[in-house]
């Protein structure tokens, strides 16, 4: 129930920001050329984007084999689960080799854990950090407040790759290479944007009920956590969730701190598996398998939250 | 002396005079500020600030990594000057760049007038976002294999149609063209989300106005929806423009840089210098050249589209 209302409130909230989402004008027209014209194209570009992965599936689904007779065929060539069997490592090395493989197996379930450590680490420790800071610059009154955010905000304009050398030799110089805390510590404090993000909803909670609180004698580490957290959960939830697809799909970082198999990420992991795919005939249906495989965490996620993300970005994107 | 006195009166006020209960209570707010700030705050130094300065010190210091980094003052960025690969790495970067922001930017206004007009189903909206919402690795396989020379499907029409296969990836004219193109397919539809947030704030009446002076379709969208979208649109070129010049994930992971040095972009050639040749000086005063530019790009957005004023005011 509450979580319902919440969310309400924030699709409000983030419409009086970006305007009204749902202005639907009702209108009765006659057939309309121009109407039918558009319609066409929404469906053209609809299917641009869900094709390339209906496309992955088929190639999945296929056999290695049969995929070079048949590279036009809509259906699956010779159906076969051997590819998602030789990702999944269901699947011996003569069986993959056989079948096309390279016979090295991608170590699926071990970057699948790898990811999910690496995103949720980061994920967890971004939003609760960039909260606290959040709060202190929305409902706290102190010197230099908005200096100070506007310092942390112009971090924002610093490209990745900029900061991304300095911290790869930091982060080896502390011995954290090849180790969780040294992929997430430098995501795991805060960023820019999250802050924003998080800065723009405390801004728009009413102060009632905390001066409220404030009259009861309760302190601000009180007040934080049971009064703002609770109120602002559905935005710390979009935020979190955004920050958790992210992360999931960073490959640059990743890739220069985590290159050892105990701490590959799945976005690393499938580059790895690409180039030990061989050259000439390549694995295509292990390499759609792997990368359907990988993508389904977040597909999953959408499918459950896709309306939040979908309205969010509007917000995110423009503030 | 009097008019001195009582011109001075009343400046005093505001510098000292504020009653001290208040401002015991700012001094109060401080300490559990920096208490509530205190982790992002070593995020930030640690991990924006001093690499920020270490960056640009490295830049000017001959660094590979084993050893001390050794002062050499500006010979990196002569060097870079005099640097083919890097005018190259440049000049490719560059290309990237036009064509992915030309094509994205026209492609996602489309597509958000579309959903604006015609399409406001979120289930719509849903399908066009979902390829931002997948890993930037996963959709360079998924398009390496559609563009398979061999057995690619794109191919496969092509040779059905009659015409003769393209290697995509692999030639030096397709390679740019190719990547451009595989990320304004998963980028256009995130776009043009922002745009089409732009749009529900442009306010009903105008357009009824406009309506009712018999303007058409066409002039309406010139005249109006244009000028009122270029807050929007200049937000969402910077950050779109910004984040083309860091292209990397796409050609890592499908073509290397290659062939030759086709695909060599500008972040790609300082992964090459700082991993593959453990060149850190080098590879940081490129990344200093980058972020200057970047910088540049910005300001020039900002400043020539005028992105902070708004019409509707």
């Amino acid at each position: 129930m509450s979580t319902s209302t919440n969310s309400r409130r924030t699709r409000e909230s983030a419409a009086a920001v970006v305007g009204p989402l749902q202005s639907r004008r009702p209108r009765t027209k006659p057939f309309n050329w121009r109407r039918t014209g558009a319609w066409v194209l929404v469906v053209i570009a609809v299917v641009v984007t869900i094709a390339p992965f209906l496309w992955m599936l088929r190639t999945a689904l296929s056999s290695n084999h049969s995929l070079a007779s048949n590279a036009g065929n809509l259906l699956p060539a010779d159906f076969s689960w051997g590819a998602f069997q030789r990702v999944l490592g269901l699947q011996s090395p003569e069986q993959a080799i056989a079948e096309g493989g390279s016979g090295a197996a991608i170590n699926f379930w071990l970057y699948l854990r790898n990811s999910i450590v690496f995103a949720t680490m980061t994920t967890a420790g971004q939003v609760f950090f960039s909260a606290m800071a959040a709060y202190a610059f929305s409902r706290l009154r102190w010197p230099g407040r908005n200096k100070v955010f506007a310092i942390f905000l112009a971090t924002m304009m610093v490209p990745p790759i900029f900061t991304a050398l300095p911290n790869f030799l930091m982060i080896k110089n502390l011995g954290l290479l090849n180790s969780f805390a040294g992929l997430a510590l430098p995501y795991m404090f805060m960023t820019p944007f999250a802050i924003f993000f998080l800065r723009q909803f405390f801004l728009s909670m009413s102060r009632e009920v905390e001066e409220a609180a404030m009259l009861d004698g309760a302190k601000h580490l009180r007040i934080f956590f049971q009064i703002v957290i609770p109120n602002a959960a559905a935005p710390l939830a979009t935020l979190a969730l955004l920050t958790f697809i992210g992360q999931w799909n960073e490959y640059f970082w990743p890739l220069l701190v985590g290159q050892d198999e105990n701490v590959r990420v799945l976005t690393v992991g499938l580059g790895v598996f690409k180039s030990q795919s061989p050259q000439g005939a390549p694995d295509w249906s292990g390499l759609m398998a792997a990368t359907l495989v990988a993508a389904i965490p977040v597909l999953l996620l959408f499918i459950a939250f896709g309306k939040k993300v979908v309205n969010s970005i509007g917000f995110s994107g423009i503030k | 002396m009097t008019t001195l006195a009582k011109q001075a009166e009343p400046a005093a006020p505001p510098q000292s005079g504020k009653p001290s209960k208040f401002s015991i209570r700012r001094i109060g707010d401080l300490k559990i500020a920096l208490l509530f700030i205190f982790p992002a705050l070593i995020g930030f130094v640690v991990f924006f600030l001093i690499p920020t300065i270490r960056g640009i010190y490295l830049s000017f210091t001959e660094y590979s990594i084993l050893g001390d980094p050794t002062w050499i003052g500006i010979k990196n960025y002569t060097a870079i000057f005099s640097d083919d690969l890097f005018w190259n790495a440049m000049a490719v970067t560059v290309q990237y760049v036009a064509l992915n922001i030309g094509f994205q930017t026209v492609i996602a206004i489309g597509l958000a007038l579309l959903m604006h007009r015609v399409a406001k189903s979120t289930f719509i909206r849903g399908a066009l976002l979902l390829p931002f919402l997948v890993a930037n690795v996963i959709v360079a396989l998924l398009w390496f294999w559609m563009l398979d020379y061999q057995l690619g499907i794109v191919n496969e029409v092509i040779s059905w149609l009659g015409l003769p296969r393209i290697a995509f990836f692999g030639s030096e004219q397709w390679a740019i063209p190719t990547i451009a193109f595989v990320n304004v397919w998963r980028h256009m539809g995130y776009t043009a989300l922002l745009i089409f947030a732009g749009l529900q704030s442009i306010p009903n009446h105008v357009y009824e106005v406009a309506n009712l002076d018999g303007a058409s379709p066409t002039r309406t969208f010139w005249s109006i929806t244009m000028p009122l979208l270029r807050p929007v649109l200049v937000l969402v070129l910077v950050v779109t423009v910004i984040g083309s010049f860091q292209v990397f994930d796409t050609v890592a992971v499908t073509t290397g840089g290659g062939p030759v040095n086709a695909s060599r972009v500008i972040q790609m050639y300082i992964y090459q210098k700082a991993f593959g040749e453990s060149d850190f000086g080098y590879a940081s005063a490129l990344s200093v050249i980058l972020f200057i530019i970047l910088a540049l790009v910005a300001f020039i957005q900002m400043k020539f589209l005028k992105g902070n004023e708004t019409d509707l005011d």
